[in-house]
């Protein structure tokens, strides 16, 4: 097992390189300058700024600068941010994505597999429909859309609840809302085939023939199977979530990631750009890895590093 | 002998797009404490569903038990509730499934899987339960079992997981154990090792087996009494004496002429000719007669009864009507009748 983690850590840190390596050099290609916007300042004054930032130098040299930067773990600090580290830009704006994103997957999950599951139950019956149309809704319709009609239908008419913006516990139930019901259409949806597929099966057969009661069929025997797929595309949806949605923090006005990224790509703040791309590759990457380990403990068919027989 | 359970004219149908499925139509049989009964036919004649539908396990969807009784110690079994069924299920009725590899849960230890059916039907603690659970296990032959109940089926081969299923069915002692041919997937030395298993458990507890199959060799090995399905029906019913030595419908003719022994190595293996009747529409009279060459012609008008051979032995064919013609059976299934009995009076068919 250590084994295997060190080596899949190796891959990691390569994988990581490589994305920070293409996305340098992808950047670089840009069109414009970090002071393409900036009309106020005179070619002196431009070229000044250009120079201390070492914007000047050669590509490569540059790309050396910011990797070896990298290793110390510097980010740099932002071009449009008055010199703030990137490092703190993010930590500062990734609570409230991080928070608003964990809350949208775990309501979302457990609403959709609830959802799933009684459709596999009640296969095919009114039940099974209905949510089945719940669920083909939560995927076809935007969550922008449903953002919206939240907020006429519980901030505006019903006054329940503040229609944008960020600090208190009751400016996060909105947008949590809104962003849930793309992974409750998943969960419910994905839920509900591995169900049925499952409650099909002979074990859950012989667990009838055993005289179990149905819920323990459903519950001990059919649900457990049916997560174990779940968990692979959970993990990238959490990542995508708390890594900031860009429309939802728009719409509700919430100082997060997703606003951000959009932000410093329009004003070329390379370092910025660079900073959250990191950020969220190596979000996923964490997050395949402690999938992988997840399977091993929840499926014993899998153990990871040879620790089966 | 007391009667342990008595299956009365039981017709099931299943709704399908096609139309309605006659898939039993009227099978009546009885099985005695302690015995065995092998239900043998070819697939689709109605065997499986019959023991599906005593277990109580017909999908609600789309399976309609149309008439007849299933009685168990004297009461229908088709009129208890789900919650009643789920009582006798795994206590007084249990259930061994063809296939091994499919029929236990992939992420549960198997130690659970097994203890799970002693606390469900027995008022026994949790330690109680593991401790049957292991005795169990040593008792269908499992090497190590206080080791092994904390391992995972995919860590068990075919013949040992087919070991842990006839395990947890043996779990509650049940009266009747119904085994669907619980040998079928496993390979040919290990079917001999669990029908030997099963023999032994038999001797030892007394439970009744029906043993549904569709491997003359098998029934020949195990069974007390045979019943011969074809298309949902018991068309032969007898001792397996009867049924091996003095077999009287064509079809269990056809049966043991098409089952290879040592001595017809010379010979063609005989195949009954043409195919299953379609259930969807039964054929009117004698639905074996289209492949039937000793086929009258009432056969296609009129559904021959049940005629009385022995008070063991009952077959459904017009042929044993007094009025009918003297008809032999053919000259190589007499010889195929021999090798049997050659290699039964050598101490059984191993197969």
């Amino acid at each position: 097992m250590l084994r295997y983690l060190i080596k899949r850590i190796g891959y990691m840190l390569l994988t990581l390189f490589l994305i920070a390596t293409v996305t340098f050099f992808l950047m670089k290609l840009l069109p414009g300058t970090p002071l393409s916007a900036a009309d106020k300042l005179s070619p002196e004054q431009q070229a000044i700024v250009l120079e201390k930032y070492g914007l000047n130098d050669p590509i490569p040299v540059q790309y050396v600068r910011y990797m070896s930067g990298l290793l110390k773990g510097d980010l740099g600090v932002s071009f449009a941010f008055d010199n703030t580290p990137v490092t703190k830009i993010l930590m500062d704006r990734l609570g409230p994505s991080a928070l608003l994103g964990f809350q949208a997957v775990i309501v979302g999950a457990i609403v959709g597999i609830l959802l799933g599951l009684i459709s596999s139950v009640f296969h095919n019956g009114i039940i099974d429909y209905t949510s089945t149309i719940i669920a083909v809704l939560g995927t076809s319709i935007p969550s922008f859309i449903f953002a919206g009609l939240l907020q006429y239908l519980f901030a505006v008419k019903l006054e329940i609840f503040p229609v944008a913006l960020w600090g208190e516990p009751k400016h996060a139930i909105l947008p949590t809302l809104a962003l849930a019901i793309t992974p409750m259409a998943t969960c419910a949806r994905f839920i509900r085939t591995e169900m049925v597929e499952v409650l099909n099966s002979q074990f859950i057969l012989t667990a009838r023939a055993k005289g179990l009661s149905e819920v323990a069929v459903v519950f001990r025997h059919g649900l457990r199977n049916a997560l174990i797929p779940l968990v692979t595309i959970i993990g990238p949806m959490v990542v995508s979530l708390m890594t900031g949605s860009m429309v939802i923090e728009k719409i509700f006005a919430i100082p997060g990631i997703g606003e951000q990224f959009v932000d410093s790509v329009y004003v070329n703040d390379y370092p910025t750009i660079m900073g959250t791309t990191l950020l969220y590759a190596s979000g996923f990457i964490v997050v395949l890895l402690i999938i992988d380990i997840l399977y091993g403990i929840i499926d014993p068919r899998i153990r990871i590093g040879g620790g089966g027989k | 002998m007391t009667k342990l359970l008595e299956v009365k004219d039981l017709t099931i149908s299943f709704n399908t797009y096609n139309g309605e499925v006659q898939a039993v139509r009227g099978v009546s049989f009885d099985l005695n404490e302690g015995e065995t009964l092998a239900i043998v036919g070819e697939s689709g004649s109605g065997k499986s569903v019959t023991s599906t539908a005593i277990m109580g396990l017909l999908p609600k969807s789309n399976a309609i038990v149309k008439s007849g009784q299933i009685l168990y110690q004297g009461e229908d079994l088709l009129k208890k509730s789900p919650k009643e069924m789920q009582k006798i299920r795994g206590q007084e009725i249990s259930m061994v499934f063809q296939d091994p590899m499919t029929s236990l849960n992939p992420t549960m230890k198997i130690g659970k899987q097994i203890a799970e059916v002693i606390i469900k039907h027995q008022n026994v603690s949790r330690n109680e339960a593991y401790e049957r659970t292991v005795e169990l296990l040593r008792e269908v032959g499992i090497p190590n079992p206080e080791q092994r109940i904390k391992e995972y089926p995919h860590q068990f081969s075919g013949g040992m997981r087919q070991r842990v299923v006839i395990a947890m069915a043996l779990a509650c002692n049940p009266k009747i154990l119904i085994c669907d041919e619980p040998t079928t997937a496993l390979d040919v030395t290990i079917q001999a090792q669990i029908l030997e298993l099963m023999k032994d458990i038999q001797k030892r507890t007394n439970t009744a087996i029906i043993f549904i199959t569709h491997d003359l060799g098998v029934v020949a090995n195990v069974a007390d009494r045979v019943a011969v399905m074809y298309a949902g029906k018991v068309v032969e019913t007898g001792t397996v004496d009867d049924i091996f030595y003095d077999p009287r419908h064509p079809y269990t003719w056809g049966l043991l002429g098409s089952m290879p022994t040592p001595d017809s190595k010379e010979e063609q293996l005989y195949a009954i000719p043409g195919t299953p009747p379609d259930m969807l529409n039964p054929p009117k009279g004698d639905a074996f007669a289209p492949r039937n060459q000793f086929a009258m012609e009432i056969d296609t008008v009129m559904e021959p009864p049940m005629f009385k051979v022995s008070d063991t032995h009952y077959a459904a064919t017009w042929l044993l009507h007094p009025n009918a013609p003297k008809v032999e059976m053919p000259e190589s299934v007499k010889r195929r009748i021999q090798g049997i009995g050659k290699l039964r009076k050598k101490g059984g068919i191993k197969i």
